[in-house]
């Protein structure tokens, strides 16, 4: 059985500030990011939908520490965004200062883009990351 | 099925830099174990080893193999097990079933690590390799992230304030360095105070550096067999009643539940139901608190507290000896140490060592304990649940 949606076009298309995902045919559901199956009832029946990019931060992190060879992005913040057509996705905060966040940010909205991580000599390839901007 | 018995046990001091490499470091506990368990290496059936990154530490894959023919257990079936930090307790429970089944008598499993000669960089690296690599890592998703974004969802999901949940989560640290200073197989042997916790260094906020267990190099090892094979050899069998697995996907994926771990109450629930037992039966308990707030999240993911409420519960002394339910007696991961691969197999150890009494002369017995239970995660999301009784 083909994967519908394969991460290297969902990165293609985040590189575009798409956000794909799939809708399920069965019980209505979006998965995002992709599996092979709805993540809610394992059917295989799914179409690729674009999601709107747009939802509210549910959790955050402000890093100070980062794995071998990304120090040079110290600090940043990681977010959880409750997208609203349901699921839930990581990306970072970009649209304000990392020193700076707080719990106030939980509950704000957000659009997402993207940034690109270059990747190491674990993961080759350049990959697209969402990056979410508070818009109200 | 079969019962199946902890019939000999071996632990070496977590540390940082041990001189020894893996399979030394290793082959010694084997041989505490084996010799514990009146046997030796030839009447070892079959092993089973947790290990996680041996390949980045030594430049050594398949270390079972090497390993098993190190202690003299010639060409027998050795297996390696890999779920992160979950690995040891993995290994544990695939052997109690190969026994519990027949088709063994006796295995010794083991478990070992030497994250320490990573280096900090490299070990930060190799860690975040158990989340996910294409969908999460790239955000700069590391393994303390995980626990801190949970910390602010928990804080924000049970409307604690944040200082007061930083207080709660330094309760468990203060804990966990007490108890470790009467483990002498312990890495951290220093007590801490409040202030130490919050004045520590903010690794990824709300997480500080004494929220987090250290980086560690170790070894753990038990010998198992079938009920009639431990009543021959031992006085003091120590039985797994229970035993449960399960595992996640990546972290977003798992939002319906969060900061509860679905995985965690099912492997429990599995471990509880086989057991025959419930949360009020334990008398004491080894859990995963690779950061003090992971070990407030499973204590109420195992029952022990409603959710929210663990902090408090800290804070009480409810998790002391003497208390409700005595966790993390050998110091937990914070103190004792985290040789990720070993740990699990350390926390079958801690509560074999309480159920035979065997805690009197170092000071830290829970007195009367019959049944005890472990809890190990790997990654965001391999859970493994074990029940021990002396009954
Ligand atoms: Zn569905």
């Amino acid at each position: 059985m083909d994967y519908k949606l394969t991460f290297k076009d969902y990165d293609k298309a985040l590189k575009k500030d798409v956000l794909l995902g799939l809708r399920c045919n069965d019980c209505g559901a979006y998965t995002c990011p992709p599996m092979m199956v709805c993540g809610d009832c394992a059917s295989t029946n799914l179409e690729i939908v674009e999601m709107s990019g747009k939802g509210r931060i549910v959790t955050f992190t402000t890093c100070n520490i980062a794995a071998e060879g990304r120090e040079n992005e110290n600090p940043y913040t990681i977010v959880m965004v409750e997208l609203e057509e349901g699921p839930w996705i990581m990306g970072n905060l970009v649209s304000m200062d990392p020193k700076k966040v707080t719990m106030e940010v939980i509950g704000k909205a957000v659009q997402v883009g993207h940034r690109v991580y270059p990747g190491d000599k674990y993961s080759p390839q350049p990959m697209a990351r969402p990056a979410f901007c508070i818009t109200g | 099925m079969r019962r199946v018995a902890v019939i000999g046990t071996g632990h070496s001091k977590f540390c940082f830099n041990s001189p020894k490499t893996s399979v030394e470091m290793l082959s010694e506990v084997a041989m505490d174990a084996i010799q514990e368990a009146n046997l030796t290496p030839k009447d070892i059936q079959a092993v089973n080893v947790g290990n996680v990154l041996g390949d980045f530490e030594e430049g050594q894959g398949m270390i079972q193999s090497f390993f098993a023919n190190d202690i003299g257990c010639f060409n027998v079936a050795a297996s390696r097990f890999e779920g992160a930090c979950a690995s040891g307790s993995m290994a544990v429970r695939d052997a109690v079933m190969w026994v519990a089944s027949g088709y063994y008598d006796i295995m010794l499993v083991g478990g070992v690590e030497k994250c320490t000669a990573m280096g900090t960089p490299l070990a930060t690296r190799t860690f975040s390799m158990f989340g996910d690599a294409h969908y999460e890592f790239p955000a700069g998703f590391l393994f303390p992230a995980v626990f801190a974004l949970l910390a602010h969802l928990y804080a924000s999901k049970y409307r604690i304030p944040l200082e007061t949940l930083k207080e709660q989560m330094a309760a468990v640290s203060i804990q966990s360095h007490e108890y470790a200073m009467k483990n002498s197989n312990a890495q951290i042997q220093k007590p801490i105070t409040k202030e130490d916790v919050l004045k520590s260094f903010m690794v990824s906020t709300p997480i500080q550096l004494q929220d987090a267990c250290p980086f560690s190099d170790g070894a753990a090892a038990v010998v198992i067999a079938s009920e009639e094979v431990a009543k021959k050899l031992t006085t003091k069998p120590v039985y797994f009643a229970g035993i449960g697995q399960a595992s996640s996907g990546k972290l977003s994926s798992q939002s319906k539940y969060l900061p509860r771990i679905y995985a965690r109450e099912l492997a429990s629930q599995q471990s509880y139901q086989m057991a025959g037992m419930t949360p009020q039966d334990m008398d004491l308990c080894e859990l995963h608190d690779c950061f003090s707030i992971a070990a407030l999240i499973a204590a109420e993911g195992l029952g022990f507290f409603d959710f929210g409420k663990s902090g408090e519960a800290w804070l009480n002394g409810e998790t002391r000896i003497g208390g409700k339910i005595p966790i993390n007696i050998s110091g937990g991961l914070k103190a004792k140490g985290h040789p990720i691969g070993a740990t699990g197999v350390s926390q079958v150890i801690e509560v074999t060592r309480q159920l035979r009494g065997d805690m009197e002369e170092q000071g830290r017995q829970v007195e009367g304990a019959k049944n005890g239970i472990i809890d190990t995660l790997g990654g965001d999301g391999i859970l493994v649940s074990m029940i021990l009784t002396n009954q």
